[in-house]
């Protein structure tokens, strides 16, 4: 059974269609990820899924209960982090997790305990009794996903959990969100940062202007494009010398050269390389330096939609 | 009921700790009161207008006032009247502050309205003693609508043949003066001072009080912590029931801590504890109310707070919180019925009087109106905006 089905969702505010027909499921334990630009309608569609926004359309399935704002069970399942920091500042991390233990029903006699484990997972044990508008950003992230983690979801939603946090912060919330996918908890994570969904995604959803433009792993999201690789050669000497010399190569695409560097598309780069290498010594170039660029979720995303992932 | 409970209890928790919630609801009111009521001298044993009696008449109208109303107010120790033989002496006296208030008859007053000409009294009054003036001013005015009715015995009695004026008008004068002292007792149903100020500052204050929580639930959104509470396994409705339980919560005990403060520290007469009690309730319930329409049509916590400051003081003043309505114009006083400020003193007036319970009944209906109109409201303007993330 999977974790999540959503199908159809729409919500417009006034005019606007924030979010237009989005659907798709979450498998137990795999990791998905909604990567889309500022305004896509990230926030919006996790937002109808954990029953907080009510939707114009669509249904919401967790765990084969369905979802909507009147849900009240159901919910527990669910975990939710907010893109925006949502603790209460002048309450410490401890009541904070306290608080919502008791609204999530906890049980009186495990909830002490629990608090210290989220405490430990968060690594905010020695500053759990400090009032939180104390604590740094990075501190204040990590309480706010850890107040997600209480009442051990069964599905966890993460909206853009990194934002605007320092880079050491961010890659412990990159690693403790891995750690909790490797337990076999499904996630939700939305985010624009490419790299992160490809780190952490099992599977990827394009979205954009409020629709899903593309879904699957990011192989074959990758294939959407065309497996084409780009290769950056660093010359020492006449480029269209080299360029010239390319031409009779029937693997390369397209070829462009400025002074000092050849950028070549080819199709498995890593096969044509000693090849390439080879025409340019004996043309008399000398590389300086070489590199090749698989496709990303950026140039799908590009290929997609026209635009760059972020301006 | 269970969430809304934990959400009151955190709730509760944050207001005693940012403080702000005591100080407005205990410390200023409480302050204010004790202020109030060593500035304004309390109770009638210790508040003494002194007023001087200028009396060039001595006839049968005016022998009743000098000779058994003033005598029966100064034993009551509300006036001290000292007698004058001329009037330039009395004038600068008043003027002089030495005497609050002064009455002047003339020579022939109770002539003239013996013969229906109608007579004048006159009323001294010193500007720095206003209360005082009123207050001499009222004594008279109670005793003057008795000669009225005099007056017009005189006048019927005349008309149908009687010749003894003197005896006739010494019959109509002797039972009405016994009235008047009655009637003016009767007729001021209200607070003694002290009380008064307790219970204006109580259900003043009770209004920034009751705001506190009515308005966590715009800081839940200012928080980010509404989506996490929308997203909880929660009946939606137990948010609204536990921000309305703070307030509740937050107004009744400012209220009794208030009460019983008062009566400890400056001897105020809130009277029967259930009476007021069940006052204290419908008072919140419609600070709630109104509090809560403020809340659902603002949309920072800051406007609310600001709204609501200019809401709680307006309606204050007009509710008459700050100075007895009987003081003011008439036209306030009827203005005043739509404030609960006004409904809660008036009950508190009346059993203070010493009536029964029941005499809350009307008082609490209206206050309960207030919470009825103003929920159904908010419950209007707030449905679709306020439980959305
Ligand atoms: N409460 C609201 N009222 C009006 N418009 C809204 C509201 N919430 C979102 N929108 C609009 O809906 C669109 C989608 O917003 P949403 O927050 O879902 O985007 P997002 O993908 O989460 O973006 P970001 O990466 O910036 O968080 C935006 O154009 C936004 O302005
Ligand atoms: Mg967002």
């Amino acid at each position: 059974m999977n974790v999540l089905e959503c199908e159809g969702l729409v919500k417009a505010f006034d005019d606007l269609v924030a979010v237009d027909g989005v659907g798709f499921h979450i498998a137990e334990g795999e990791t998905y990820g909604l990567l889309g630009p500022n305004g896509a309608g990230k926030t919006t569609s996790i937002s109808m899924i954990a029953g907080i926004l009510e939707s114009d359309a669509g249904t919401v399935t967790v765990a084969g209960t369905e979802i909507t704002t009147r849900t009240t069970e159901g919910k527990a399942k669910i975990g939710y982090v907010p893109q925006d920091i949502a603790i209460y500042p002048d309450l410490s991390a401890r009541e904070n997790l306290r608080f919502f233990g008791k609204l999530y029903g906890l049980p009186k006699q495990s909830l002490d305990s629990r608090i210290d484990e989220v405490l430990e997972v968060i690594g905010l044990s020695d500053r759990g009794d400090d009032r939180t508008e104390e604590y740094s950003g990075g501190m204040k992230r990590r309480l706010n996903i850890g107040i997600g983690l209480l009442h051990e979801p069964t599905l966890l939603i993460l909206d853009e959990p990194t934002v605007g946090v320092d880079p050491q912060s961010r890659n412990a919330i990159l690693e403790s969100v891995e750690q909790l996918g490797r337990r076999g908890t499904a996630l939700l994570y939305t985010t624009h940062y490419m790299e992160e969904a490809e780190r952490l995604c099992d599977r990827v959803a394009i979205i954009d202007g409020g629709k899903i433009r593309a879904e699957g792993t990011r192989r074959e999201l990758v294939e959407l494009v065309g497996q084409r690789d780009t290769v950056n050669l660093g010359v020492v000497g006449s480029a269209q010398r080299l360029v010239d010399a390319l031409g009779a190569v029937e693997e390369i695409e397209s070829i462009t050269s400025t002074e000092g560097s050849v950028e070549i598309l080819v199709e498995g780069a890593s096969s044509l390389l000693p090849r390439i290498l080879d025409i340019a010594q004996q043309a008399g170039v000398g590389i300086s330096g070489v590199e090749v660029v698989e496709p990303n979720l950026e140039s799908v995303f590009l290929h997609l939609t026209g635009k760059a992932l972020r301006d | 009921m269970r969430a809304a409970l934990v959400i009151a209890a955190k709730d509760l928790s944050q207001r005693i700790r940012d403080r702000s919630a005591i100080l407005l609801g205990l410390v200023a009111p409480l302050g204010l009161a004790l202020i109030f009521s060593a500035i304004i001298p309390s109770g009638t044993e210790s508040f003494d207008v002194k007023v001087g009696l200028l009396d060039d008449d001595g006839g049968p109208i005016t022998a009743p006032f000098v000779d058994e109303v003033l005598p029966a107010v100064t034993a009551d120790g509300i006036m001290a009247v000292t007698d004058y033989g001329d009037l330039p002496a009395l004038e600068s006296d008043v003027e002089a502050g030495s005497q609050n208030a002064g009455y002047v008859f003339p020579a022939g007053f109770s002539d003239d309205i013996l013969t229906a000409q109608g007579g004048t009294v006159r009323l001294l009054g010193n500007v720095d003693s206003s209360i005082s003036t009123q207050i001499a001013q009222a004594v008279l005015e109670s005793y003057l609508s008795e000669v009225d009715a005099i007056g017009i015995a005189v006048g019927s009695a005349l008309l149908s043949g009687a010749t003894d004026v003197d005896d006739i008008t010494a019959k109509a004068a002797a039972t009405p003066a016994a009235v008047t002292l009655a009637d003016t007792e009767a007729a001021n149903r209200e607070l003694d001072i002290t009380t008064f100020f307790s219970a204006g500052m109580a259900v003043f204050f009770l209004f920034f009080t009751v705001q506190f929580g009515v308005s966590s639930l715009l800081e839940e959104r200012f928080y980010g912590t509404l989506p996490r509470l929308l997203g909880a396994p929660i009946n939606r409705w137990a948010i609204i029931g536990g921000k309305a339980l703070t307030s509740f919560v937050l107004g009744i005990v400012s209220m009794i801590v208030l009460a019983v403060g008062t009566t400890v520290l400056i001897g105020a007469e809130w009277g029967n504890p259930v009476g007021v009690l069940i006052l204290m309730i419908a008072g919140v319930m419609s600070a709630l109310g109104i509090m809560a329409v403020v809340a659902v049509i603002s949309k920072t916590p800051e406007q609310a707070a600001n709204w609501q400051a200019i809401v709680a003081v307006a309606l204050g003043l007009l509710g008459g919180t700050f100075f007895p309505l009987s003081q003011g114009p008439r036209l306030l006083a009827l203005f005043s019925k739509l404030t609960p400020h006004a409904w809660f003193l008036q009950g508190l007036g009346d059993l203070s009087a010493g009536d029964g319970l029941e005499v809350v009944i009307t008082p609490t209906l209206a206050m309960l109106a207030f919470f009825v109109v103003t929920i159904a409201l908010a419950v209007v303007f707030g449905r679709k905006r306020v439980l959305a993330p």
